[in-house]
């Protein structure tokens, strides 16, 4: 058991719900997600929103959800097409579930500069 | 022609044991685990469980004859052998539906449970299942809001959800206890838990419980930038009071409250619920009490069939266990209750204790809740079991970090989003859970300590209500 001057002092951060508390994953990571979302049969969809407005439940959509996408390489290029025209906003990738009606997931790929 | 009445005393079977009886889609249809007194056979015994809770009595009585006893007669209509034990049966009861109110748990109850566990002719009895006929679930409103719901409104997917329970579960003072809930929820916790036992007691009036934990809630919110929620427990002496706190529950912002569906009752229950679906707010359903159900094998209610009722009743959360933790729980006998609070359907498996197949329709889904003796070495075990639908709470896993709540809830919160990180990629979590934690706490402090802290608590004992296998 620790000793009480050997307490580390945990500071709050601002996170970003799932996957909010691992280090920023690495493309490869992310691509790894995507294609979960895909082999699970969700819709991938993509949102980006200004970090200022981030506690919203709605950001808004980059295009329309790419239904029946089954290409990771095309999500993966609309992603990085949404990050060049919005650098500074955060990118959100989710799958929709439609039996669900929910999004089976959904976690931030990357973060806009605040 | 009418019958003519015949005052005495008939051998239940005559009536109430009707093998060859085909069920309707219509009929609610139950499972007894019955063992009798030695010397009465099992038709008799089958025949009085059916008979005395739905439309028999002892005798004879000449009012009978003024209904059609045949149309609403309880029956049973099969008995098999309970695998590995030779004293006790199965047996199965078909009931009409217009032996039941519409949206009325209570009602089925009170029939099912009734006067027949005490009768003589049994040494004991216990009800392992009830198939609710689609009809009777239409008449019931259930869950408030649902798994969906939930997840919209607290804005978390992908993941189970993570929460815990504020200790210790006696004594604080409100100001400190609001403090404990800050702590947690700052520190990566989406939800915390007043204790079943907090309802408002000298030490902590519930008005000045609901006030500071409103004030830790939403700051924390606005400092980490995610939804927060604490299960504001509104279970009290009466109704009047309940309702009173969970209106101002709503007033203060609250997100989510919380009832003890046994303790309370099942009409206090369905109340609140509806209450909730009015007013938008979440509820959390505690358990206290079903221990002395449903753990004997062979007398009381299976937990199986108070999950039902309480899907039924209505909550939007509900403590099934953890499997792995402090409390009582075989592994595929939870799975088997699990599935009736999540899924739409559920077809029969005796593997899983399940009888019969079960329709929910429409009905929403009711968040399974494991808590109890867990900490971040079950989280792979935990996530595998349970999937993304559960809410996992930390008790003294979170409070007992040696830094204290917040370090021990992003302790928890790294483990979990390790796992479901792990688990996407493709890699079996359950098997390679020391290297999916241990990569995890290179990055993470909190984790590491929290996993040097509990290595070596494990809690195997044998399980005392098992499924029935030969």
């Amino acid at each position: 058991m620790a000793n009480t001057h050997e307490t580390g002092d945990f500071q709050t951060t601002q996170t970003l719900e799932t996957f909010g508390f691992l280090p920023k994953f690495s493309q490869d990571e992310i691509y790894q997600q995507i294609a979960y979302i895909i082999a699970q049969g969700w819709t991938p969809a993509i949102e980006h929103e200004h970090p200022s407005r981030a506690f919203n439940h709605y950001w808004t959509m980059w295009k329309l959800p790419f239904f029946g996408e089954q290409d990771l390489g095309r999500v993966i290029a609309e992603m990085e097409a949404c990050r060049r025209a919005y650098p500074d906003h955060h990118i959100r990738v989710l799958g929709y579930d439609n039996y669900t009606q929910s999004q089976g997931a959904a976690f931030v790929a990357y973060e806009g500069r605040s | 022609m009418s019958k003519s009445y015949q005052a005495g005393v008939k051998e239940y079977r005559e009536m109430y044991w009707t093998p060859d009886y085909v069920p309707l889609d219509t009929d609610l249809l139950a499972c007894f685990k019955c063992t009798g007194q030695p010397g009465v056979p099992r038709e008799e015994v089958a025949a009085a469980v059916a008979a005395e809770s739905s439309t028999g009595t002892w005798s004879t009585v000449w009012s009978e004859l003024l209904t059609d006893l045949e149309y609403y007669k309880g029956r049973a209509y099969r008995i098999e052998d309970v695998p590995g034990d030779s004293e006790s049966f199965y047996a199965f009861v078909a009931y009409p539906i217009d032996l039941f109110e519409e949206g009325s748990v209570v009602n089925v109850l009170t029939s099912l449970v009734g006067n027949v566990f005490g009768f003589k002719a049994l040494k004991h009895l216990r009800l392992e299942d009830i198939r609710f006929p689609i009809a009777y679930v239409k008449t019931c409103m259930g869950p408030p809001n649902g798994i969906q719901v939930e997840r919209d409104k607290l804005n978390k997917y992908g993941r189970p959800l993570l929460g815990c329970t504020i200790k210790p579960k006696l004594g604080l003072s409100a100001k400190n206890y609001g403090r404990a809930v800050y702590e947690c929820l700052r520190g990566g916790l989406d939800l915390t838990k007043d204790d079943e036992n907090v309802n408002s007691q000298p030490f902590m009036r519930w008005q000045n419980r609901f006030e500071f934990v409103a004030e830790a809630v939403l700051k924390a919110q606005q400092e980490t930038g995610e939804r927060k929620g604490h299960y504001l427990n509104v279970t009290a002496p009466d109704a009047e009071q309940m309702y009173e706190r969970a209106e101002f529950a709503k007033e203060l912002g609250m997100p989510i409250i919380m009832h003890d569906f046994l303790t309370g009752g099942f009409t206090a229950n369905t109340s609140l619920a509806k209450w909730c679906r009015k007013n938008g707010i979440l509820l959390h359903i505690h358990r206290a009490m079903h221990a002395v159900i449903d753990r004997h094998p062979k007398h009381g209610i299976h937990f199986r069939v108070l999950a039902k009722c309480l899907r039924l009743s209505g909550g939007d959360h509900l403590h099934s266990g953890t499997v792995v933790g402090k409390l009582e729980g075989d592994r595929n006998s939870t799975l088997g209750f699990v599935d009736q609070l999540r899924e739409s359907f559920v077809p029969e498996d005796r593997s899983r204790g399940v009888f019969f197949d079960q329709d929910w329709g429409s009905m929403p889904g009711v968040f399974p809740v494991a808590s109890g003796g867990i900490h971040v070495w079950h989280m792979p075990a935990l996530v595998t079991i349970f999937g993304d639908d559960s809410c996992l709470q930390f008790g003294g896993g979170t409070q007992g970090h040696p830094w204290g709540n917040a370090a021990g809830a992003a302790a928890n919160r790294v483990a979990l989003e390790a796992c479901v990180k792990a688990r996407n990629e493709g890699r079996e979590i359950e098997k390679e859970a020391r290297d999916v934690l241990t990569e995890a706490a290179h990055h993470s402090p909190e984790l590491a300590i929290a996993m040097e802290t509990w290595k070596e608590i494990k809690f195997e004992f044998e399980t005392v209500d098992k499924l029935d296998v030969g």
